[in-house]
């Protein structure tokens, strides 16, 4: 299929990213051929096929709910890019 | 000889006898690297100095008498998506050039409770996205057989540094190819093992459903080794098979009668460099020399692994990428006037060219218009392929393919996305189904390049690949050979 500015556009937004005009060209380039390739799966009939979302019967995992030590807060907070000593610092987000 | 040179075995055994100690063993796989890291580029962290200090400590243990593991006081790298507690882990990209993360991945745990040494972190594209290494946001590492060629990737660091002698063994992480393929480029052994069978907690996500780490090794008794210690089930990964894990050093027989060796119909037709093609035939002659037995199958849904794989590959990176959002951790962007802008600007500035158009992608598939066409149908098709292999492993052990359609190619060769995604053709359908496959040394081409042999097992049949990989190697002589550094 054919991908416009419109898709890329929306795309980019939807992926929270911003592009120049010259990426989003590229972009319209890359994801055509990418999907282009990928409408090959058209040729399939799968009406009756169940899809896979992973490959091992697991279902349903259970544990014991123990309390266990959690990490260090200090330690957490040394990544942070902006913060203070127990908080991350976010723009206003409420007027 | 020179240390850095040994395998695991050799190292353990000659450690265990006390005729090196482990600071010797450090002390020249350290060196190695610093003489040669400026040809190879593998490393994104080097540990030099914990890493001697670790080694005086088991060489303290051994001289108490203490039995000591297999891999006690062997030096080894990791990939730099596989968090090493207080050691920078920086995924090759921008987004996490700081990041430090406060735990040790469920593998590394392992690792040190069996006192490896850890030497380093390792050069990887960017969020594991990538077939060359060319992805990294810091470097191009080289291939030690052509300094001119990649290593591979996305694991590039964690092949190159092993088959250069800068660690004994490396782990990688293997999504759609990621282990297999470096591995085939460098000469060396690289397993990826069946989907869950070792843990991903501490793995940095790309694709939760196939993402799978193992280990990169010069040899196959060297890769059963390392196995014994990763596998097994974690309660921190839910996905991880709550099965026992044998000792796969048992399965290490130089015997192959009457194993029935699977391949593949048109698998050695097209798209495949006429000297890979020799050396698989050679190959598949050995085996049959050997004793065992060849059958053709047919994987009549291969040619549809591609797409799949990018498809739901690229739906479960965007989700997994999502959290990089410059408030927990990570690069924030420096100037922003609000929270969409501070995310935005955040990702954009941080992330490179491919993740971006692989997030973009990913949005795309499971966007509303587009989500049964391509997501839900890309889920469909994968099934057809498991079934594919379902079927051909009623038939046989292991099948075998080339790990590569090439030999490793020129650094800048491949420009268009297309282009790089095909050279995974080989690899990819593994990871759909989710099976173990290990890549071995099968031969040189013309330019002195290693070629890659894929074996394929059915799910957790590590064992009857091991059995014939070590098989090959006992026959061969390919893995001996050294690049000229």
């Amino acid at each position: 299929m054919k991908v416009s500015i419109e898709d890329v556009e929306l795309v980019a937004h939807q992926s929270q990213l911003i592009l120049s005009e010259d990426e989003k060209e590229k972009a319209i380039q890359d994801l055509t051929s990418i999907l282009e390739y990928a409408d090959k799966l058209s040729e399939l009939n799968t009406d009756d096929v169940e899809p896979t979302i992973q490959v091992l019967p697991i279902v349903d995992v259970f544990r014991e709910d123990e309390i266990r030590p959690s990490m260090d807060r200090e330690v957490i907070m040394q990544n942070a890019p902006h913060a203070t000593e127990d908080s991350f610092i976010v723009p206003k987000i409420v007027e | 000889m020179e240390l850095y040179k040994l395998t695991i075995h050799e190292a353990n055994k000659l450690l265990s006898n006390r005729e090196i100690s482990a600071k010797q063993l450090a002390e020249s796989v350290l060196k190695r690297i610093e003489e040669i890291e400026g040809k190879v580029n593998a490393f994104n962290t080097i540990t030099a100095e914990e890493a001697l200090k670790n080694a005086d400590a088991i060489d303290k243990l051994i001289q108490q008498g203490e039995e000591i593991s297999p891999l006690a006081g062997i030096p080894m790298g990791v990939k730099d998506n596989i968090c090493t507690s207080g050691i920078k882990t920086t995924c090759s990209s921008k987004m996490l050039e700081n990041f430090v993360p406060p735990y040790d991945a469920t593998v590394i745990e392992r690792l040190n409770t069996h006192n490896a040494i850890l030497v380093g972190k390792l050069n990887m594209d960017e969020f594991a996205m990538g077939s060359s290494t060319e992805n990294s946001a810091f470097k191009n590492t080289r291939n030690p057989w052509s300094l001119e060629r990649v290593p591979g990737g996305s694991s590039g660091g964690s092949a190159a540094s092993v088959i250069a002698g800068q660690a004994l063994f490396s782990l990688g992480s293997d999504t759609g190819g990621s282990i297999r393929q470096p591995a085939a480029f460098c000469g060396l052994v690289g397993l990826k093992p069946t989907y869950g069978r070792v843990s991903r907690y501490g793995l940095v996500a790309l694709a939760s459903s196939f993402d799978v780490v193992g280990p990169i090794t010069k040899d196959v008794t060297d890769c059963a080794i390392v196995l014994n210690v990763i596998a097994g089930r974690d309660v921190k990964d839910v996905t991880t098979a709550d099965k026992p894990v044998d000792d796969y050093r048992t399965a290490l027989k130089d015997d192959v009668k009457g194993m029935k060796i699977g391949i593949p119909k048109g698998f050695l037709d097209k798209g495949l460099d006429s000297e890979v093609r020799t050396s698989i035939h050679q190959a598949i002659k050995l085996y049959e020399k050997l004793g065992a037995e060849l059958i053709e199958i047919d994987l009549p849904h291969a040619e549809y692994a591609l797409p799949v794989y990018y498809i739901i590959a690229c739906a479960e990176a965007s989700s997994s990428l999502a959290r990089y959002d410059g408030i927990r951790y990570g690069y924030r962007a420096d100037d922003y006037d609000d929270l969409e802008e501070l995310y935005k600007k955040t990702r954009s500035q941080a992330f490179g060219s491919e993740v971006k158009r692989r997030i973009m992608l990913g949005n795309f598939v499971i966007g509303a218009d587009y989500y049964e066409d391509y997501y839900l149908k890309a889920l469909k098709v994968r099934t057809l392929i498991r079934e594919d292999y379902a079927k051909a492993f009623e038939k046989v052990d292991v099948i075998l393919s080339p790990t590569t359609p090439t030999s490793a190619f020129k650094i800048g060769e491949k420009r268009e996305p297309m282009d790089m995604y095909l050279s995974d053709i080989y690899t990819v359908p593994v990871n759909i189904a989710g099976l173990p496959a290990i890549s071995i040394p099968c031969g040189f081409d013309a330019n002195g390049l290693p070629i890659g042999l894929q074996l394929i097992g059915d799910l957790f049949e590590e064992k009857k690949l091991l059995q014939a990989a070590y098989t090959f190697e006992q026959n061969t002589d390919y893995h001996k050979k050294e690049p000229i550094l």
